[in-house]
Protein backbone atom coordinates (compact mmCIF):
# COMPACT_ATOMS: atom_id res chain seq x y z
CA UNK A 1 0.00 0.00 0.00
CA UNK A 2 2.98 2.13 1.04
CA UNK A 3 4.98 1.38 -2.11
CA UNK A 4 1.27 2.14 -4.28
CA UNK A 5 1.02 5.35 -2.44
CA UNK A 6 4.23 6.69 -3.14
CA UNK A 7 4.44 5.83 -6.87
CA UNK A 8 0.44 7.79 -6.82
CA UNK A 9 2.52 11.20 -5.41
CA UNK A 10 5.59 10.50 -7.94
CA UNK A 11 3.23 10.03 -10.57
CA UNK A 12 1.23 13.58 -9.70
CA UNK A 13 4.20 15.16 -8.92
CA UNK A 14 5.63 13.83 -12.54
CA UNK A 15 1.79 15.36 -14.16
CA UNK A 16 2.40 18.28 -12.16
CA UNK A 17 5.77 18.87 -13.13
CA UNK A 18 5.32 18.06 -17.01
CA UNK A 19 1.90 20.88 -16.80
CA UNK A 20 4.25 23.15 -15.04
CA UNK A 21 7.32 22.63 -18.25
CA UNK A 22 4.78 22.82 -21.04
CA UNK A 23 2.60 25.35 -19.30
CA UNK A 24 -0.37 26.95 -20.41
CA UNK A 25 -0.22 27.01 -24.17
CA UNK A 26 -3.45 29.02 -24.48
CA UNK A 27 -6.54 27.87 -26.45
CA UNK A 28 -5.71 25.03 -28.97
CA UNK A 29 -8.49 24.02 -31.58
CA UNK A 30 -11.45 22.42 -30.08
CA UNK A 31 -11.34 24.72 -26.69
CA UNK A 32 -14.68 26.74 -25.46
CA UNK A 33 -13.47 30.60 -26.03
CA UNK A 34 -14.25 33.25 -22.61
CA UNK A 35 -16.00 36.20 -24.02
CA UNK A 36 -14.08 39.11 -23.72
CA UNK A 37 -14.98 43.10 -22.90
CA UNK A 38 -12.40 45.30 -25.06
CA UNK A 39 -12.88 48.70 -26.26
CA UNK A 40 -13.01 49.67 -30.00
CA UNK A 41 -11.60 52.35 -31.76
CA UNK A 42 -15.42 53.82 -31.81
CA UNK A 43 -14.82 54.25 -27.97
CA UNK A 44 -17.40 51.11 -27.78
CA UNK A 45 -17.09 48.46 -25.50
CA UNK A 46 -17.38 44.79 -27.90
CA UNK A 47 -18.05 41.08 -26.73
CA UNK A 48 -18.68 38.31 -29.08
CA UNK A 49 -21.86 37.82 -27.40
CA UNK A 50 -22.60 41.47 -28.68
CA UNK A 51 -23.61 40.06 -32.44
CA UNK A 52 -26.04 37.44 -32.47
CA UNK A 53 -26.24 37.31 -35.66
CA UNK A 54 -22.70 36.40 -36.10
CA UNK A 55 -21.81 32.51 -36.68
CA UNK A 56 -18.57 32.90 -35.49
CA UNK A 57 -16.15 35.24 -35.58
CA UNK A 58 -12.04 35.89 -37.45
CA UNK A 59 -10.00 37.14 -34.75
CA UNK A 60 -6.67 38.48 -35.28
CA UNK A 61 -3.73 39.79 -32.62
CA UNK A 62 -2.79 42.30 -34.84
CA UNK A 63 -1.17 46.01 -34.54
CA UNK A 64 0.14 49.25 -36.21
CA UNK A 65 3.78 48.55 -35.88
CA UNK A 66 4.40 45.35 -37.02
CA UNK A 67 5.83 45.18 -40.52
CA UNK A 68 3.94 41.85 -40.67
CA UNK A 69 0.98 43.21 -39.52
CA UNK A 70 1.31 46.23 -41.87
CA UNK A 71 2.07 43.64 -44.72
CA UNK A 72 -1.56 41.26 -44.01
CA UNK A 73 -3.72 44.20 -43.23
CA UNK A 74 -5.06 44.56 -46.75
CA UNK A 75 -5.50 41.02 -46.44
CA UNK A 76 -7.16 40.89 -42.90
CA UNK A 77 -9.67 43.50 -44.57
CA UNK A 78 -10.37 41.42 -47.73
CA UNK A 79 -11.01 38.46 -45.02
CA UNK A 80 -13.45 41.00 -43.19
CA UNK A 81 -15.03 41.70 -46.48
CA UNK A 82 -15.30 38.02 -47.81
CA UNK A 83 -16.62 36.23 -44.76
CA UNK A 84 -18.50 38.93 -42.45
CA UNK A 85 -21.49 38.61 -44.95
CA UNK A 86 -21.01 34.75 -44.53
CA UNK A 87 -21.55 35.22 -40.54
CA UNK A 88 -17.73 35.46 -39.76
CA UNK A 89 -16.60 38.93 -39.10
CA UNK A 90 -12.69 39.95 -38.13
CA UNK A 91 -12.34 41.41 -34.95
CA UNK A 92 -9.21 43.08 -34.38
CA UNK A 93 -7.19 42.78 -31.31
CA UNK A 94 -4.37 44.83 -30.93
CA UNK A 95 -2.26 44.04 -27.53
CA UNK A 96 0.89 45.42 -27.60
CA UNK A 97 2.20 47.41 -24.48
CA UNK A 98 1.39 50.97 -25.78
CA UNK A 99 4.17 52.61 -22.75
CA UNK A 100 6.74 49.73 -24.93
CA UNK A 101 5.17 50.65 -28.69
CA UNK A 102 3.48 54.26 -28.98
CA UNK A 103 2.68 53.54 -32.33
CA UNK A 104 0.33 51.18 -30.83
CA UNK A 105 -1.43 53.48 -28.30
CA UNK A 106 -5.29 53.98 -28.26
CA UNK A 107 -4.92 57.28 -30.22
CA UNK A 108 -2.79 55.84 -32.62
CA UNK A 109 -5.35 52.90 -33.17
CA UNK A 110 -8.02 55.36 -34.33
CA UNK A 111 -5.88 56.89 -36.34
CA UNK A 112 -4.86 53.44 -38.41
CA UNK A 113 -8.49 52.26 -38.23
CA UNK A 114 -9.70 55.96 -39.53
CA UNK A 115 -6.96 55.93 -42.11
CA UNK A 116 -7.68 52.68 -43.84
CA UNK A 117 -11.01 52.65 -43.46
CA UNK A 118 -11.28 49.71 -41.13
CA UNK A 119 -14.70 47.73 -41.76
CA UNK A 120 -14.32 45.54 -38.30
CA UNK A 121 -13.77 46.07 -34.96
CA UNK A 122 -10.42 47.12 -33.70
CA UNK A 123 -10.10 46.39 -29.70
CA UNK A 124 -7.06 47.32 -27.31
CA UNK A 125 -6.59 44.65 -25.05
CA UNK A 126 -4.86 46.89 -22.43
CA UNK A 127 -4.46 44.61 -19.73
CA UNK A 128 -3.16 41.72 -22.05
CA UNK A 129 -5.25 39.48 -20.56
CA UNK A 130 -7.31 38.34 -23.82
CA UNK A 131 -3.91 37.66 -25.83
CA UNK A 132 -2.45 35.44 -22.54
CA UNK A 133 -5.81 33.79 -22.40
CA UNK A 134 -5.90 32.67 -26.05
CA UNK A 135 -2.22 31.87 -26.50
CA UNK A 136 -0.97 34.28 -28.68
CA UNK A 137 2.55 35.20 -29.36
CA UNK A 138 2.93 37.48 -31.97
CA UNK A 139 1.40 39.83 -34.62
CA UNK A 140 -0.37 38.95 -36.90
CA UNK A 141 -1.66 35.60 -34.91
CA UNK A 142 -5.25 34.23 -35.79
CA UNK A 143 -8.26 32.23 -34.64
CA UNK A 144 -11.20 31.60 -36.23
CA UNK A 145 -14.15 30.73 -33.61
CA UNK A 146 -17.35 29.27 -34.13
CA UNK A 147 -20.63 29.43 -32.46
CA UNK A 148 -21.68 25.93 -30.68
CA UNK A 149 -24.89 26.57 -28.53
CA UNK A 150 -23.43 29.44 -26.61
CA UNK A 151 -20.52 29.29 -26.83
CA UNK A 152 -17.68 30.13 -29.30
CA UNK A 153 -15.36 27.26 -29.77
CA UNK A 154 -11.88 27.37 -31.14
CA UNK A 155 -11.99 25.88 -35.03
CA UNK A 156 -8.32 27.41 -36.19
CA UNK A 157 -4.98 28.97 -35.17
CA UNK A 158 -2.47 29.87 -36.84
CA UNK A 159 -1.39 31.69 -40.34
CA UNK A 160 -3.27 34.13 -42.84
CA UNK A 161 -1.27 32.25 -45.78
CA UNK A 162 1.81 31.07 -47.18
CA UNK A 163 3.83 33.99 -48.17
CA UNK A 164 3.53 37.57 -46.37
CA UNK A 165 5.93 39.13 -48.21
CA UNK A 166 3.41 39.38 -51.77
CA UNK A 167 -0.16 38.59 -51.81
CA UNK A 168 0.33 37.48 -55.62
CA UNK A 169 2.70 34.58 -55.02
CA UNK A 170 0.73 32.92 -52.22
CA UNK A 171 0.32 29.51 -52.67
CA UNK A 172 -2.24 28.80 -50.08
CA UNK A 173 -3.95 30.58 -47.93
CA UNK A 174 -4.52 28.59 -45.19
CA UNK A 175 -7.73 30.26 -43.22
CA UNK A 176 -9.65 30.48 -46.32
CA UNK A 177 -9.02 26.88 -46.92
CA UNK A 178 -10.21 26.40 -42.95
CA UNK A 179 -13.04 28.53 -43.84
CA UNK A 180 -14.26 26.54 -46.42
CA UNK A 181 -14.30 23.57 -44.24
CA UNK A 182 -16.07 25.43 -41.32
CA UNK A 183 -18.35 27.01 -43.41
CA UNK A 184 -19.16 23.28 -44.60
CA UNK A 185 -19.85 22.20 -41.14
CA UNK A 186 -16.66 20.49 -40.89
CA UNK A 187 -13.64 20.54 -39.18
CA UNK A 188 -11.10 22.40 -40.52
CA UNK A 189 -8.53 19.56 -42.40
CA UNK A 190 -5.72 21.89 -41.77
CA UNK A 191 -6.64 23.50 -38.22
CA UNK A 192 -3.16 24.75 -37.18
CA UNK A 193 -0.62 26.53 -38.98
CA UNK A 194 2.61 28.87 -37.53
CA UNK A 195 3.74 31.95 -39.14
CA UNK A 196 6.57 34.64 -38.43
CA UNK A 197 5.60 37.34 -36.88
CA UNK A 198 6.61 40.19 -33.93
CA UNK A 199 6.54 39.05 -30.68
CA UNK A 200 3.45 40.81 -28.32
CA UNK A 201 5.36 43.83 -26.85
CA UNK A 202 4.50 42.80 -23.30
CA UNK A 203 4.14 45.02 -20.54
CA UNK A 204 7.35 45.35 -18.41
CA UNK A 205 7.02 42.95 -15.50
CA UNK B 1 58.51 54.54 -58.40
CA UNK B 2 60.89 52.52 -56.22
CA UNK B 3 59.99 49.02 -55.18
CA UNK B 4 60.10 49.58 -51.61
CA UNK B 5 57.22 52.26 -52.01
CA UNK B 6 54.78 50.27 -54.14
CA UNK B 7 54.92 47.50 -51.66
CA UNK B 8 54.13 49.67 -49.25
CA UNK B 9 51.70 51.34 -51.11
CA UNK B 10 50.44 47.68 -52.05
CA UNK B 11 50.40 46.68 -48.30
CA UNK B 12 48.27 49.11 -47.56
CA UNK B 13 45.86 48.68 -50.11
CA UNK B 14 45.24 45.21 -49.39
CA UNK B 15 44.60 45.93 -45.77
CA UNK B 16 42.00 48.92 -46.48
CA UNK B 17 40.69 45.88 -48.26
CA UNK B 18 40.39 43.53 -45.33
CA UNK B 19 39.52 45.95 -43.22
CA UNK B 20 36.47 47.32 -45.53
CA UNK B 21 35.11 44.12 -46.42
CA UNK B 22 31.92 43.49 -45.12
CA UNK B 23 30.99 40.29 -42.94
CA UNK B 24 29.06 38.26 -45.73
CA UNK B 25 25.70 36.93 -45.58
CA UNK B 26 24.99 33.90 -47.62
CA UNK B 27 21.56 33.43 -48.63
CA UNK B 28 20.63 29.82 -47.44
CA UNK B 29 17.47 27.56 -47.89
CA UNK B 30 15.76 25.45 -45.32
CA UNK B 31 17.39 22.32 -46.55
CA UNK B 32 20.47 23.51 -46.17
CA UNK B 33 20.07 25.17 -42.42
CA UNK B 34 18.88 22.03 -41.09
CA UNK B 35 21.73 20.34 -42.02
CA UNK B 36 23.89 23.23 -39.41
CA UNK B 37 20.53 22.42 -36.66
CA UNK B 38 21.94 18.94 -36.35
CA UNK B 39 25.17 19.32 -35.61
CA UNK B 40 26.19 17.02 -32.30
CA UNK B 41 29.52 17.69 -31.77
CA UNK B 42 31.20 18.96 -28.20
CA UNK B 43 30.69 22.99 -29.81
CA UNK B 44 27.73 24.48 -28.12
CA UNK B 45 25.64 26.62 -31.00
CA UNK B 46 24.07 29.49 -30.27
CA UNK B 47 21.43 30.40 -33.12
CA UNK B 48 19.09 33.16 -32.91
CA UNK B 49 16.56 34.19 -35.07
CA UNK B 50 15.97 37.78 -35.97
CA UNK B 51 15.41 40.42 -38.34
CA UNK B 52 16.41 44.09 -39.38
CA UNK B 53 12.68 45.01 -38.98
CA UNK B 54 12.16 43.20 -35.70
CA UNK B 55 13.33 46.40 -32.48
CA UNK B 56 13.56 43.22 -30.21
CA UNK B 57 15.92 41.40 -32.23
CA UNK B 58 18.13 44.20 -33.12
CA UNK B 59 18.31 45.32 -28.97
CA UNK B 60 19.36 42.21 -28.17
CA UNK B 61 21.62 41.51 -31.00
CA UNK B 62 24.99 42.78 -28.67
CA UNK B 63 24.81 40.45 -26.47
CA UNK B 64 25.24 37.47 -29.10
CA UNK B 65 28.14 38.95 -30.51
CA UNK B 66 29.70 39.53 -27.24
CA UNK B 67 29.75 35.89 -26.36
CA UNK B 68 32.33 35.13 -29.35
CA UNK B 69 34.83 37.36 -27.67
CA UNK B 70 34.21 36.07 -23.80
CA UNK B 71 33.68 32.63 -24.85
CA UNK B 72 36.51 33.25 -27.53
CA UNK B 73 38.78 30.28 -26.22
CA UNK B 74 35.42 27.98 -25.46
CA UNK B 75 34.04 26.00 -28.37
CA UNK B 76 30.97 28.08 -28.89
CA UNK B 77 29.46 29.01 -32.37
CA UNK B 78 26.91 31.97 -33.10
CA UNK B 79 24.77 31.84 -35.76
CA UNK B 80 22.48 34.50 -36.77
CA UNK B 81 19.85 34.08 -39.20
CA UNK B 82 17.99 36.66 -40.50
CA UNK B 83 14.41 36.17 -40.95
CA UNK B 84 14.29 39.14 -43.45
CA UNK B 85 13.45 39.07 -47.07
CA UNK B 86 15.76 37.54 -49.69
CA UNK B 87 14.19 41.12 -51.72
CA UNK B 88 15.98 43.07 -48.60
CA UNK B 89 19.43 41.60 -49.09
CA UNK B 90 21.35 43.82 -50.33
CA UNK B 91 19.11 46.82 -49.20
CA UNK B 92 18.38 46.48 -45.49
CA UNK B 93 20.73 43.13 -44.44
CA UNK B 94 24.16 43.67 -45.97
CA UNK B 95 24.45 47.55 -44.72
CA UNK B 96 22.94 46.45 -41.74
CA UNK B 97 25.56 44.13 -40.76
CA UNK B 98 28.34 46.31 -42.04
CA UNK B 99 27.11 49.21 -40.03
CA UNK B 100 26.94 47.10 -36.94
CA UNK B 101 30.24 45.56 -37.79
CA UNK B 102 28.69 41.95 -36.90
CA UNK B 103 31.39 39.35 -36.15
CA UNK B 104 28.80 36.36 -36.02
CA UNK B 105 28.32 34.46 -38.68
CA UNK B 106 24.92 35.80 -40.49
CA UNK B 107 22.89 33.79 -42.91
CA UNK B 108 19.39 34.83 -44.61
CA UNK B 109 17.04 32.66 -44.64
CA UNK B 110 15.26 32.39 -48.02
CA UNK B 111 12.07 30.36 -47.62
CA UNK B 112 8.22 32.32 -48.00
CA UNK B 113 6.28 29.55 -46.16
CA UNK B 114 7.18 29.53 -42.59
CA UNK B 115 4.38 26.94 -41.93
CA UNK B 116 6.41 24.61 -43.82
CA UNK B 117 9.81 24.76 -41.51
CA UNK B 118 8.95 26.11 -38.04
CA UNK B 119 7.45 23.25 -36.52
CA UNK B 120 10.92 21.62 -37.77
CA UNK B 121 13.47 24.12 -35.94
CA UNK B 122 11.48 23.50 -32.78
CA UNK B 123 7.96 22.46 -32.28
CA UNK B 124 7.77 25.19 -29.08
CA UNK B 125 8.30 27.83 -31.92
CA UNK B 126 5.07 29.41 -32.67
CA UNK B 127 6.87 31.52 -34.95
CA UNK B 128 7.42 35.14 -32.88
CA UNK B 129 10.60 37.17 -33.52
CA UNK B 130 13.51 37.03 -32.04
CA UNK B 131 13.68 32.98 -31.25
CA UNK B 132 16.96 31.37 -30.00
CA UNK B 133 18.06 28.16 -30.17
CA UNK B 134 20.86 26.23 -27.91
CA UNK B 135 22.53 23.09 -27.68
CA UNK B 136 25.07 20.73 -27.12
CA UNK B 137 25.28 17.44 -29.11
CA UNK B 138 28.03 16.15 -26.58
CA UNK B 139 25.93 17.11 -23.16
CA UNK B 140 22.28 15.89 -25.26
CA UNK B 141 21.74 19.60 -24.12
CA UNK B 142 19.16 21.73 -26.09
CA UNK B 143 17.10 25.01 -25.02
CA UNK B 144 14.56 27.06 -26.70
CA UNK B 145 13.62 30.86 -26.08
CA UNK B 146 11.08 32.99 -27.90
CA UNK B 147 11.91 36.32 -26.37
CA UNK B 148 14.40 39.06 -25.99
CA UNK B 149 16.82 38.11 -23.72
CA UNK B 150 18.37 40.24 -20.65
CA UNK B 151 22.51 40.39 -20.42
CA UNK B 152 22.40 38.11 -17.12
CA UNK B 153 19.83 36.00 -18.80
CA UNK B 154 22.16 34.93 -21.64
CA UNK B 155 24.76 34.64 -19.55
CA UNK B 156 23.34 32.16 -17.19
CA UNK B 157 21.90 30.29 -19.82
CA UNK B 158 24.60 29.96 -21.83
CA UNK B 159 26.89 28.86 -18.27
CA UNK B 160 24.74 25.85 -18.04
CA UNK B 161 26.30 24.98 -21.15
CA UNK B 162 29.87 25.54 -20.26
CA UNK B 163 30.51 24.58 -16.63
Amino acid sequence: MKKLLSFLTAFAALVLLSNFVTGPAGYQVGDKVADFKLKNVDGKMVSLADNKAAKGYIVVFTCNTCPYAKAYESRIIELHQKYAPKGYPVVAINPNDEATVPGDSFAEMKARAASKKYPFAYLQDATQEVAKTYGATRTPHLYVVTKQGADFVVSYIGAIDDNSEDAKLVKTKYVEQAMTDILAGKPAATSSTKAIGCTIKWKKA
Amino acid sequence: MNPFRSIVLLAALLLSATAGRAQQVSVVKFGELQKRLSRQNDTTYVVNFWATWCAPCVKELPLFEQLNATHANKKVKVLLVSMDYASQLDKKVKPFVLKRGLKSEVVLLNETDPNSYLEKVDPKWSGALPFTLIWNGRQHKRATFEHEFTPAELTAEINKFLL
